[in-house]
């Protein structure tokens, strides 16, 4: 074969058809996503199409610096290999906030790099590119600090307690406010050399509001916050193409854009809360003692009971949440089922849209202990079905499974809809202690007749009733 | 390329996105939030072009920082995302198997 390639012409039909493969391999990869089972080769098909988009860029005519190029691109290889063989599932939120934010990064680098390229021309900035370039700067910078806080926050290096300052509306407020201000001005010096000091501050303006923005939103609505973020990097990337007249980048930005949007209003829809009362309610902000610290009494069960319950059921349904992904607890989880199924017991798995830190994190888990995809039950699916159940075995979970959001019409998540474990015939509840969950409000299944409490760590548990059950 | 052109392509380009994105399963939405991520990674090229057309240092060190962003995101998020996806796609366990094990093994992907 040819051993060097040409350099190609970025203006070129060869070029752009290159770009038009590519696109449609992203587009492809995500249609064949629609399946367990074509998942996987999907991925490969769009991650096919970057590499022609890569590839196609490393070939235009003009490109040098050769070095610098390898070094970026084998320390980043490097980083994201090793990340991502290390990281595991239960973290998998973090490690997506965290590849969400370096995106955003480095979309707010480019936009500030094709600034002073074209302040080093010394030509006016014509209005539709500066625009873009304006745009991907504000939303990346605001996508890559957002992000890095919302990692923090997974990882609890941040607290995932909502931190509020008095007025931090107000300022976020302003700080939008200013930013908008000082691009307009950039915007009307485009043809007399706009200041590059003023683009600085505004970049570092963005910087700031990304912290802001996500720092008063609690944990829990994080899955939330990420796929926004999502959206915002996906967009900036879409502004990127318009300034370097890139359609691959275009049409990529916008999928992840649509794809953001979707999961973005899908999970809101879950928490029967809109995206702006997320986003600025500073939920989870609500006393945790205080109130709710009158006694009550709960049945307390040893996982021998736990296991004789279970055994002689007819149909179980796990309700799994958060807490199992913390105590790293699937596997266990899974060989608790394993056991049950010997016996005939039929067992399904009900998955709230919004359990755990991202959506689907749940089914993640859960494959990862080889949980056949059929037994995962969406919600709708499975509610219906809770009276016939014998008996609901909540692992982690809580806010989602909280009858209050039916019953109580001043409770925080009134008309959340939830897994209604309340209606099946008994209901245990594996949790380290009556703590309430990240919205911060009592749950009043754990004091319900029908429920008993097998207080301990969800793997601890889900083992010690495994094998019980072996032993009956 | 005239703006028109491609504010064409990015509304279609919604379009398109929107459509595909809603038949995508539940279960498959960390999957999915985990690709589209990698794909946004596409700004790489962007960095690409910055520094291999530029020879000021602020600039090629503002690249080259890019390009090792851009890098992170798409290797790690097509690696991670093939991580997850290969746990699903190992088992369509067969259901009835208890009666008569009609096939010995199931077949390995290819």
């Amino acid at each position: 074969m040819a051993p060097v390639v040409a350099a190609l012409d970025p203006q070129s039909a060869f070029v752009q058809a290159c770009y038009i493969v590519s696109f449609s391999l992203f587009i492809l990869g995500i249609r064949r996503g629609t399946h367990p089972t074509t998942a996987k080769q999907g991925n490969l098909i769009a991650a096919a199409g970057m590499l022609i988009a890569v590839a196609t860029t490393l070939a235009l005519k003009g490109i040098g610096n050769w070095g610098l190029i390898a070094i970026g691109m084998i320390g980043g290889a490097i980083v994201g290999v090793v990340a991502s063989k290390r990281v595991q599932m239960t973290a998998m939120p973090q490690m997506v906030a965290l590849y969400n934010g370096v995106g955003g990064g480095a979309v707010a680098l480019i936009a500030w790099a094709e600034f002073r390229h074209f302040l080093a021309l010394d030509e006016p900035i014509p209005l539709d590119t500066f625009v873009p370039i304006l745009f991907s700067m504000v939303v990346g910078s605001v996508s890559f600090w957002g992000s890095n806080i919302a990692f923090g926050k997974l990882q609890g290096i941040i607290s995932g307690q909502p931190v509020k300052v008095p007025g931090q509306q107000v300022l976020n407020g302003l700080l939008l406010a200013g930013i908008l201000a000082a691009c307009i001005v950039l915007g009307i010096d485009h043809d007399s050399g706009p200041s590059q000091g003023l683009f600085i501050a505004v970049l570092i303006a963005a910087a700031i509001l990304g912290n802001l923005f996500v720092l008063p939103i609690g944990g829990a609505d994080m899955p939330v916050v990420i796929s926004l973020l999502n959206a915002f990097t996906g967009l900036s990337a879409a502004a990127a193409g318009i300034e370097l007249d890139n359609t691959a980048l275009i049409v990529a930005g916008t999928l992840v854009g649509s794809s953001g949007t979707i999961l973005t209003l899908a999970m809101a829809t879950a928490m029967n809360r809109s995206v702006p009362n997320i986003l600025f309610a500073g939920f989870g902000a609500l006393p945790t003692g205080g109130a709710a610290t009158e006694e009550r009494p709960v049945t307390s069960i040893s996982a021998q009971d736990a296991a004789i319950k279970l055994a002689y059921a007819d149909s179980v349904v796990i309700v799994p949440g958060y807490g199992m992904a913390v105590a790293q607890a699937q596997h266990a989880v899974k060989e608790m089922a394993n056991e049950l199924e010997k016996r005939g017991v039929d067992v399904a798995y009900a998955i709230h849209p919004v359990a755990g830190r991202m959506p689907g994190h749940m089914n993640v888990l859960l494959a990862e202990a080889d949980v056949p995809y059929e037994e995962l039950k969406e919600m709708d699916e499975i509610n219906p079905e809770m009276p016939h159940t014998d008996v609901a075995v909540v692992i982690g979970a809580n806010d989602v499974t909280n009858p209050a959001a039916k019953d109580d019409p001043d409770s925080p998540i009134a008309g959340m809809p939830i897994i209604e474990v309340d209606e099946a015939q008994q209901v245990i509840v594996i949790k380290r202690s009556l703590s309430p969950g990240f919205a911060g409000i009592d749950n009043d299944l754990f004091y319900h007749e029908k429920t008993s409490m097998l207080f301990s760590d969800a793997k601890q548990a889900a083992a010690d009733v495994a094998a019980e059950i072996e032993n009956l | 390329m005239p703006l028109i052109t491609e504010i064409t392509i990015f509304v279609l380009a919604a379009f398109v996105g929107f459509e595909v994105i809603s038949k995508v399963p539940t279960t498959l939405h960390t999957p999915l939030m985990s690709q589209t991520n990698a794909i946004h990674g596409i700004v790489l090229l962007g960095g690409l072009i910055v520094v291999g057309l530029s020879n000021f240092w602020l600039d090629n060190l503002i690249g080259t920082i890019a390009i090792f962003f851009g890098t992170i995101n798409i290797v790690g998020g097509f690696m991670v995302t093939d991580r997850m996806l290969g746990m699903f796609v190992r088992k369509p366990k067969p259901p009835k198997d208890e009666t008569q094990p009609s096939d010995e093994d199931p077949k390995k992907d290819s």
